[in-house]
Order: structure tokens, then sequence, then C-alpha cells
């Protein structure tokens, strides 16, 4: 751990921007959700922000990110517009996906992310696929693929992490652990206490790190990414971390012991790194009440203007089947 | 391009593969054993791909379905245009997550912001004793699957032209090869034949049978039966089943009054239901008699001799039926 390199000061005020970006954001929808006016199945990744915001200090927009249904935070922290994003969450023809795609479909090229999909562990061999295009085209691309603990005992991933270990390719398995896979602890789903120790089973590096530290988060990002650009083929980063609002919004969670849930709770991994950067002048109260009200502004406008805008046409439904429009 | 050539199948693909990698370098291949150290493939038909173009663009994989497609999905979405082996047909179910969720819909769901531009190719078919997992036609899955396209030639210049027309395509298509058609040379040219248009490949008058793959010679040897009767038989190679030249048949079924379609896929649920169903809703004041289907027995594939051989239709099969619909 302590070999990975730090992040500066700036970066880790740039993680807190993207944290608090992806946490107004998530509130926000879950507001919208509660009135009524915003209607989605939606899985919230409360909790979890510090890992994407983290991990996408060390990408661009010409990096690939392909992610699963818990997936608006890694979007968010890569710069996924939030315009776009809310435009489809409100199934409007403004959405990036033309409201075609709905919050379990996000996708947005221009800024790297690929693929977002319903189905746990899929994000791994279409991940791994793009990192074999970024080592065709020598751009010197990464791929990474999130997904949660759930998806290690799929086997997408077993198919995947060999894979990409065997070709040597410029992928990232970001596992976003949170310690449930749907409603069945990770105790209950492995005899593993870390799933990181299979990368060694694929002869991959292979490490499990306090996803909520921004720091160690970063470092083990960097530090994957560097070797994935220089050729050096893929790792396994087992993020540990907790999520706040239960599988699918509206799960009471009842699974998660009390005083488990009460214990991350007060570990909210957002308002520690503010404390942090307060603590340690990175910012003060003004320039952080300042990025907040700017942040809470910009989800203010995407929302109205998502609301405000037209659903699709029912002739969509014949365009983009096939490249060629249904007759 | 006017030059022919004495060539088999094998032999047709393996040019069209070799033909559409030198004009285009994104063109790639994948497969298990599809690079020359592991044989060309199983009967050849990438042979000399990765000799010529390299072992980054043509990859022997793991026995791995399912990273062999997401890699073709992710290759595809990152601007390349993969031809992926699924060496049998049935090979296909362990991949059916990745074909149809995700390589059929990411056009549709993206909103058209990404598409697959990939060509699955896949051998099967029975007649060779390998009885239940081995030789299915499971086209109808695909074909039902908004997205897809499928392919299926019955000689090499059409398995040529289509495959350069499938790598060429801004959609993913299933490229089925049947085995028991692979080895037989004839006359080949090389020409592209474009996806969706079907082929009149023999004129008559009395009745249309549409059909694909090894059951068009079956179907051309009972025309030329029927004729020594007096009856005057039409056959349609459909050659993609996906999207299918409905005008094509409609007209032929317009002119002669008649329609059978056959079929080595069980006839129950199966691509003859549809093209029957669709003549029915067109034509159906001008039938001169019931549309019929022949198809295989719904059972799976059998192992033993005889019953594999009673289990598909086969040209005396065929004959009976045009009898008993011209009667």
């Amino acid at each position: 751990m302590s070999n990975y390199p730090m992040p500066s000061s700036d970066q880790l005020l740039d993680i807190y921007r993207r944290a608090i970006t992806i946490k107004l954001n998530d509130e926000r929808i879950i507001r919208e959700m509660k009135s009524g006016r915003l209607v989605t199945p939606y899985y919230s990744a409360r909790g979890q922000e510090i890992i994407p915001a983290s991990v996408m200090q060390s990408v661009t927009d010409d990096d690939y990110l392909c992610t699963i249904y818990r997936g608006t935070h890694d979007m968010v922290a890569k710069n996924f517009p939030l315009d776009v994003m809310w435009a489809e969450l409100a199934g409007r023809v403004t959405g990036s996906c033309k409201g075609k795609g709905g919050t379990m479909h996000l996708t947005h090229p221009e800024t790297g992310s690929m693929v977002t999909t319903g189905i746990v562990g899929s994000s791994m061999p279409i991940a791994t696929g793009l990192g074999w295009a970024a080592k065709l085209n020598g751009r010197g691309q990464v791929s990474i693929a999130s997904f949660g603990d759930g998806a290690c005992n799929i086997g997408a991933f077993h198919e995947s992490l060999n894979f990409a270990g065997v070709f040597d390719l410029p992928v990232i398995f970001l596992c976003q652990n949170n310690l449930y896979a749907e409603h069945t602890s990770m105790a209950k789903s492995t005899r593993v206490d870390r799933y990181s120790k299979r990368a060694a089973g694929y002869g991959i590096e292979g490490v499990t790190v306090n996803g909520n530290d921004p720091e160690e988060m970063f470092g083990a990002a960097k530090w994957a990414i560097d070797r994935a650009r220089a050729g050096e083929g893929p790792t396994l980063i087992e993020a540990m971390t907790f999520r706040f609002n239960g599988h699918l919004l509206g799960d009471p969670g009842e699974y998660i012991p009390k005083e488990e849930y009460a214990e991350n709770l007060a570990k909210d991994p957002v308002p520690a790194l503010r404390k942090r950067l307060l603590d340690k002048s990175v910012a003060d109260e003004v320039a952080l009440g300042a990025m907040e009200a700017e942040i809470l502004a910009r989800i203010n406008a995407a929302v109205k203007a998502a609301y405000a805008a037209e659903y699709p046409d029912v002739t969509e439904l014949k365009r983009d089947v096939y490249a060629a429009e249904l007759a | 391009m006017a030059t022919t050539e004495k060539m088999n199948m094998i032999q047709a693909i393996n040019r069209a593969l070799h033909d559409a990698m030198e004009a285009d370098a994104t063109v790639l291949a994948l497969g298990e054993e599809v690079a020359d150290p592991e044989g060309g493939g199983i009967v050849g038909v990438t042979k000399g791909l990765s000799d010529r173009f390299g072992n980054t663009r043509v990859l022997s994989t793991p026995i791995s379905e399912q990273a062999i497609i997401g890699a073709a999905i992710g290759a595809a979405i990152g601007g390349y245009r993969p031809v992926a082996e699924l060496m049998l047909m049935n090979f296909s179910t362990v991949a059916m997550d990745m074909l149809v969720n995700h390589a059929a819909k990411l056009r549709f769901m993206s909103g058209g912001q990404t598409n697959v531009p990939m060509v699955v190719r896949t051998a099967t078919g029975s007649g060779l004793g390998t009885g239940g997992q081995h030789c299915d036609f499971l086209e109808a899955w695909f074909a039902h699957t908004a997205g897809m396209k499928v392919v299926i030639p019955s000689n090499p210049s059409d398995a040529y032209g289509l495959m350069r027309s499938a790598i060429e395509d801004d959609d993913p298509v299933i490229f089925v090869e049947n085995i028991p058609i692979y080895f037989t040379p004839t006359e080949t040219t090389f020409e592209k034949v474009p996806l969706g248009k079907a082929k009149v490949v023999r004129e008559g008058t009395d009745l249309t049978i549409v059909s694909y793959a090894l059951m068009v010679h079956h179907a051309l040897a009972v025309a030329a039966t029927l004729e020594a009767e007096g009856k005057s038989v039409e056959v349609i190679d459909l050659r993609t089943i996906a999207p299918w030249d409905r005008e094509a048949v409609l007209a032929s079924v317009a002119k002669t009054g008649r329609l059978m379609v056959v079929h080595e896929a069980v006839k129950e649920h199966g691509v003859g239901a549809e093209i029957a169903s669709v003549v029915n809703e067109e034509l159906f004041g001008k039938l001169k008699a019931p549309v019929k289907r022949l198809g295989a027995s719904f059972c799976p594939v059998p192992f033993s001799k005889p019953l594999e051989t009673a289990f598909v239709p086969n040209p005396a099969t065929i004959a009976e039926a045009a009898r008993a619909i011209l009667a």
C-alpha cells in the first residue's frame, strides 16, 4: 500500500468535487422519484462515491468504462454530462440514448461510458473486448469494467479475467464490494474472505483496498492504470465499500444487521472527505460551499430541462434496431 | 472479379476472410483454435490468417464462449470489425447473454450512439452422428431477436459473397455454416452478395419451395424429379434468414399459388411458421393450397443412424409432400 502514488491536494479536492456531485445527484434522483415526477427503477450507489471519484482521476474521456445498473456514480465521475443523463432518466428524447435506454443502459461514448448493462457480470466480457481494441489501436487507453461483489460469482468474471490475462489486455476489473449481492451477504456467497485472492488463479495482479479512502483508492487505481497503459496487463481491484440505500430503491434492507448499517452510516465517506479537506486546509468552508452551490445549480438546471423536453416519438421504435430504419 | 475457381465452402469462406482482412485493417478474427499454430480452425476456415495478419488481429482463445463474444462486442464498439467463431452452433447457448442482451440491443438501447459490427461464424448440421448437442439449427432464436441478422449460405459462391457483406454490415450477423455441405467443390465466384436478398435458384410455375442450406440441394433434386412427372417447381434459396426477402417469396408464391417451406430446424415455432404466416396474411385469397412446412422432428437430434436419417426432411419426404400439395 505504501508504494502507491498519492493524490495531490488538487486531486483530493477534485475527488471531493466528483463525489459530492454523485451524492447530490443521487439524492435528487431519489427526491424526484418520491415526488412521483420521475418513474424508473433505481439502484442507488449512495455510500460508494469515493471509488469512482478517485479512480477517474487517472483516466480521460478517451478511456473506456463499462458499468452496471448501479452505475450512475461511475458515469458522473467520468464526466457524463448531467443534462443528457437527467433527460435519459426521465425518458425524454433529449436523453443521451434518446430515452430508449434508461437508467440501466446509460451510454455516452464521448466521455467513454460505452456500455451500461442490467445483467450482473456482463460489463466484464465487453470491457475485455474494449481492452483488446485499445491494445490494437495503440493509443494507450485503458478499459474499466465496474461491477459488484455479486458478479464475482458469475461465469463472466472467470472467463473475462482469464481472457484479459492471457492476452495482457489493459483492463481494470473494478469490483465495488459493498458486501451484499442483492440481499445475500458475501459471507454466504463465497469461501474466500477477499475476492482479490482470485486474481492469483488467473496469474494477474489483484488487490483489496478501502474504497472509501480516497488516498488508498486513488493510489491503487493509478498504479493499476499505469501498469495497464504500460502493457503490463489487467488488474483486479477489490474496493471495499458499503451501500446505504438497499439493492433497489424501496428495498428496506432488513437483511443487513442494524449495527452494521449504523456503523457504516456513521463513516459516510463523502462528509468524511469534506471534513478532511477542511482539517488539512485544502479548501475552506466558503470555497466548498460555492462548489456545492454550483453543482446543485447544474443539477437543478438538468432536472428542469429534462422535464421540459419532449418524449421520443413512437417512430423511434423503428430506429436504431438496425443501421437502416425498419419499414 | 469475373474469374472463378473450383473450391469448397471452407475454402470460399477462408478466401472471404483473407480478402476482408486485406481490404480493411479493422477486420479481426477470434475463436477457439482459429490461429495457425492451433490449426487455423477445426476444418481450416481460418487457415493462414494469423500467419498473414499477425497474432494481435487473430486470436486463438481459451474455451470461453462468453468472453469470445464479449471481446468481439467490445472490439466492435471500439471501432473494429471482429469475426468471432463459435465452433458449433450449440455452443452459442453459453454465450446467449452476450449475443441477445448485448450484441443485438446495444444500438437501440444507446439510441444509436454505439453499434456492434461483428460477425459470429458458427457451424452446424446433422448427418454426422454427433447427437443431441452438436448439430442443432437454432436460427429461429436469433431471427426472433430484434437487432440481429442471420445468414445461412448453401454454396461456396454465396458463402464468399455473404461473408464479405456480413463483415461490412454495421449490425451483428450470425453466419451459419452447414457442415455436410462444407466439402463439395463447385465453380466459385468472388462477388459480394447483399444481405436480405433471396435467390431464385430454379424457376417454376406450380409450386414454390423456400429453403436454405443443405435443404436447397434436396429441393432442387425434388424439382428435377417432379419435372419428370410434369410439375414445375420454383426453388428459392433464402440465404438471409433475418431480415428475410419477403418481396422475393411473395412474388414467387403470387405466381405459383403454392408454398412449401423446408428447413432442417424443427418445424415448431420455426422460420417456416413466420414465412407461412406472412404469405397467409398477404396472399390468402390467391393460394391454391394450404402452405406446407417441413422441418426436423420435434425431438433432440438422435444418434442412431436410422433415427438421424428419419429426423430431417430428405428428397423422398419433400417430394411426397410436394405431390400432396400439387394433387
